[in-house]
């Protein structure tokens, strides 16, 4: 209905990661009528797909930079916002650990840096304080200092409320709709997508992995170039999150905020990521040396975890450029802000990036006043640190048993306001397949349940 | 809270039959807990022969035989209650339970696990490559196939050569599924060797000894790669990948309770009895290990009914406990991994073992420097090996007995 020709849209934005939905939210909720438009069949198809899921203060990023700034503005509006989105917060705190003396040598610096951030409540600890804390840690560990404010969030359901909470307010969202260029006149942008034209004042690009693309598709060049970095996970099995209460991070190099073991908000405890340079833009592989490197490494840190069972292993991809700090930029001549480069924080940054972006905005005004009473979209209710669906009455019987997943929570998800097109959709909304099992034992009425729904469909009907 | 007298987590082959037994010996109150919406586990889904021959004196297939295992269990008396999901396990017998109505407890006088095996995942098996649709264990496709009367591809490749993956084979040809090829990265096909013409005669090539495995695909697979044992680089075009076999005890529950667990099978330490580290805790099935046959269970459940019936009656309790450990790296697990000194007889008369990799020599069982026993083996992964546990009967130590091959 708002695709009328002569009624171009405030504000495309152009892609729907992290980055993209948080920017969808806030330009709704700031009176802006928004169209979001994604070439994937999902949201969160990108970068956004996998990641630590730490919701970071900044203590360690470079004092001064954007991503600073826009990490510590991120982290405050999702404690502010957390509650009323149905947001689940794990506070585990995290600890900084030198495991030889060059590292132990670093630590007051870092914590010198980490107040320059603003983040004050970091505090050295000697290796007993370290090993009081984390009784499993191995005893070759020489130090630490705590930063009590890192915590664990739910990386998909925070996406998924921003951008419900967008269209709930009346955003648009297109799937499947790639954008393949675009001109700028008369104060407005004609987009060009996979699903015909848009017309928009203002143009965000938030591409992600594709973020020099869509720069060079409309405004004929990019001023960075998109270098994806791979970063691979193992994720053991739930009874191995007692094994450590904080996250555990080790002393950063400089290319790489290196091995973290950290607990997840579904329960698991996980080791990773790694840092690969790599060509392709898609191609998420995992490979078998890495992977028996990083449950290695895992051990090393953690000897126990050698009697755990792995559930699971993944790698996602890291939208990193030439530079180091995030590649945002206004061109106010042509109503178009390119938000990219976005590297290895932005679920924490995400919202303080579009209120970043917001304040850059150059077009004048928006069809509504900024919304007093924005409407909340229903909560999330995977984490395995809040109540469940599976421990309410008729819900219809356990689907996924390792996680736990009711057959009301997949008909939900599958008939909700933002349908999963795909089966990685669907568990990233519901969990299924997720656990230990890996889908032996739901697979089958998976396949009967979601019929109809999913494309590709997880199998074909031979009834 | 209500109360039984023996609750079986998991209505499978092994609690179907454990309870069956139990009412025909003449025990009341017994119900069996499962969380699928029809009890009979694992071959509900196995769509062929051969099942039942001993159990029935009958050539059944898989769905029958789960059927009559579960009329015979209702037949005896026993309380089967579907849709109920045990969600944890507390010390003296007492579950925590999902069921229909919401949550709820059981408090029994004794528990027994029951919850099967299935194959380990992808992911478990750190396989390299791409993560996209249509990777699928056997267990999943032959509940796709028999249960859900799906095809989920055309032509897939089949990962593994353990009993499972020919099971594989069978479940594809039901529904016109023809697998493309056979990959196995040991040296040699796990099965017993009459076995072996098989793939060849259902015309599915066969690599063993591969290396560099990789799955490539983006919405779906679209190939394999990998190293053959000539050194030659292959691709085969695919539209699927049956990751089968390397199966794994089902001990989710297990793992995130006070009961030990034995890392080498993956599934409970045991005793002779089949009493868990909590002797309120019995286990049976395959839950016990990776794997045995579904006629292995039935008949291993049946025996442990009448050593539940005896310790209701006349609790073994604490009783002192000798450690049995696997101290070879030939050895891939032995069990039971303890041994209860009692005068009470009616436990397991043997030790079951298996090997890593094919292995000869003397199989032995030493304590404190002292062979108890020991005998020629000569022996492969897939056969089952056993030891007599009457040798430790007769020793007055409590130290560690070693399972060695020298
Ligand atoms: C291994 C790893 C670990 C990480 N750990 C953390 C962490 O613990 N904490 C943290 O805060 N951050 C972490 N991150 C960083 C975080 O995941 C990224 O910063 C964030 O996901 C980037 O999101 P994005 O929206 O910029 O990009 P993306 O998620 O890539 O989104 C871009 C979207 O644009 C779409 N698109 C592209 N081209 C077009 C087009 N032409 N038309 C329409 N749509 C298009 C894509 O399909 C995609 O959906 C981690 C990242 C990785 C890889
Ligand atoms: C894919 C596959 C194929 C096989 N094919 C064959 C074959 O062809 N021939 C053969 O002889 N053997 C086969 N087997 C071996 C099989 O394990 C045995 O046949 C037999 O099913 C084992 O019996 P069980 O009772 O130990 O386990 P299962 O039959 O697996 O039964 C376990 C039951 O416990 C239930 N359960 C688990 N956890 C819970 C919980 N928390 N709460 C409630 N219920 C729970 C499960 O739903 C299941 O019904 C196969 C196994 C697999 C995995």
């Amino acid at each position: 209905m708002h695709s009328h020709f002569s009624d171009p849209f405030d504000v495309a934005i152009i892609g729907t990661g992290v980055v993209g939905c948080a920017m969808a939210r806030r330009f709704t909720l700031d009176g802006a009528r928004v169209v979001i438009l994604e070439k994937a069949a999902d949201v969160l198809d990108g970068a956004s797909k996998a990641n630590s899921a730490i919701l970071h203060t900044g203590f360690d990023a470079p004092p001064g930079s954007l991503e600073q700034a826009c990490i510590a503005a991120g982290y405050r509006e999702y404690l502010d916002i957390h509650e009323s989105l149905g947001l689940p917060l794990l506070k585990t705190g995290a600890m900084v650990l030198a495991w030889d003396a060059d590292q132990l040598a670093q630590l007051d610096g870092l914590i010198a840096k980490a107040h320059k951030n603003g983040v004050m409540d970091v505090t050295l600890l000697t290796r007993e304080q370290v090993l009081e804390r984390e009784p499993h840690l191995a005893d070759h560990v020489m130090g630490g200092f705590a930063v009590p404010g890192e915590y664990l969030i739910d990386p998909w359901a925070s996406a998924h409320a921003y951008i419900l909470q967008a269209m709930a307010n009346g955003a648009e969202l297109r799937r499947d709709c790639e954008l393949l260029s675009g001109s700028f006149g008369n104060g407005h942008w004609t987009l060009e997508t996979a699903q015909g034209t848009v017309q928009a004042k203002q143009v965000i690009n938030c591409a992600g992995l594709y973020g020099d693309v869509v720069d060079q598709r409309l405004l004929g060049h990019a001023d960075f170039q998109i270098k994806p970095r791979k970063g691979q996970f193992v994720v053991f099995d739930k009874p191995a999150s007692e094994l450590a209460q904080a996250v555990i991070l080790p002393v950063p190099t400089k290319t790489t905020k290196g091995v973290v073991l950290f607990r997840t908000i579904f329960g698991n405890l996980a080791v990773g990521p790694t840092a690969e340079e790599q060509q392709s833009r898609t191609d998420a592989s995992t490979d078998r040396d890495t992977l028996q490197d990083l449950r290695a490494k895992g051990i090393e840190m953690l000897p126990e975890l050698a009697n755990y069972e792995v559930t699971t292993v993944y790698a996602g991809l890291r939208p990193a450029t030439e530079f180091q700090d995030y590649q945002i930029s206004a061109h106010a001549d042509q109503n178009y802000i390119s938000v990219s480069g976005i590297r290895s924080t932005g679920l924490s940054a995400a919202l303080g990036i579009a209120r970043h972006v917001a304040g850059l905005n150059t077009s004048t005004g928006f069809a509504r006043a900024p919304l007093t009473n924005p409407v909340c979209p229903p909560p999330d209710r995977l984490s395995n640190y809040h109540p469940r669906d599976w421990q309410e009455p008729n819900n219809g019987g356990i689907i996924c048993h390792c996680e736990l997943v009711t057959k009301r929570e997949i008909l939900a998800a599958l008939e909700g306001p933002l349908p999963p097109r795909t089966l990685q959709g669907l568990k990233r909304r519901t969990r299924v397949c997720m656990g230990r099992c890996q889908g032996f034992y739901c697979t089958g009425p998976l396949s009967e349940l979601t019929a109809g729904y999913l494309t590709p469909p997880l199998a074909e009907d031979c009834q | 809270m209500t109360t039984c007298t023996i609750a079986i987590v998991g209505g499978g082959t092994a609690g179907l039959s454990l309870a069956t037994r139990l009412c025909e010996l003449g025990i009341r109150d017994v119900v069996v807990l499962e969380r699928e919406p029809e009890a009979g586990g694992v071959p509900r889904h196995c769509g062929h022969y051969p099942f039942g021959v001993r159990e029935y004196k009958r050539l059944m297939k898989g769905p029958d035989y789960a059927a009559r295992n579960v009329a015979t269990a209702r037949a005896a008396g026993v309380d089967i209650r579907t849709g109920t999901t045990v969600t944890a396990l507390h010390p003296n017998a007492r579950l925590s339970l999902a069921t229909p109505e919401g949550l709820t407890e059981l408090q029994a006088q004794r528990v027994v696990l029951c919850t099967g095996v299935r194959e380990s995942s992808r992911a478990q098996r750190f396989l390299s490559g791409q993560r996209p649709l249509g990777i699928l264990s056997t267990g999943a496709l032959q509940s796709m196939v028999f249960l859900h009367h799906k095809r989920p591809f055309k032509r897939p490749v089949i990962l593994g050569s353990e009993l499972v993956s020919f099971s594989a084979i069978m479940t594809c040809g039901h529904m016109g599924i023809k697998p493309a090829a056979m990959i196995e990265e040991n040296p040699e096909i796990f099965v017993r060797k009459f076995m072996r013409p098989f793939p060849a005669i259902k015309g599915i090539p066969l690599h063993t000894g591969v290396r560099d495995l990789r799955i490539l695909g983006g919405k779906t697979v679209e190939a394999v790669t990998f190293t053959d044992a000539s050194g030659q680089a292959r691709h085969i075009d695919t539209d699927g990948v049956i990751v089968s076999g390397r199966f794994r005890p089902e001990s989710a529950l297990l793992h995130a309770s006070h009961l030990r667990v034995d890392p080498a099978t993956g599934g409970p330490e045991i005793d002779q009895f089949g009493r868990a580290s909590d002797p309120a805790y019995f286990c049976t099935g395959n839950l016990l290990r990776p794997v045995e046959t579904s006629s292995w269970c039935w008949h291993e459940a049946a025996e442990t009914a009448a050593r539940l019936v005896d310790d209701l009656a006349n609790p073994i309790g604490d009783a002192p406990q000798i450690r049995l450990q696997a101290a070879d790296p030939a050895i891939r697990f032995a069990l039971p991994q303890r041994f209860t000194r009692t005068d009470r007889s009616g436990g397991m008369e043997h030790m079951q073992i298996r090997l890593n990799k094919p292995a000869s020599g003397y199989l032995s069982l030493t304590q404190s420097d002292k062979t108890l026993w020991s005998d020629y083996l000569g022996s492969r992964p897939e056969r089952r090996i056993f030891a007599p546990l009457s040798p430790l009967a007769s020793t007055a130590d409590t130290a560690t007995v070693k399972v060695k091959l020298l």
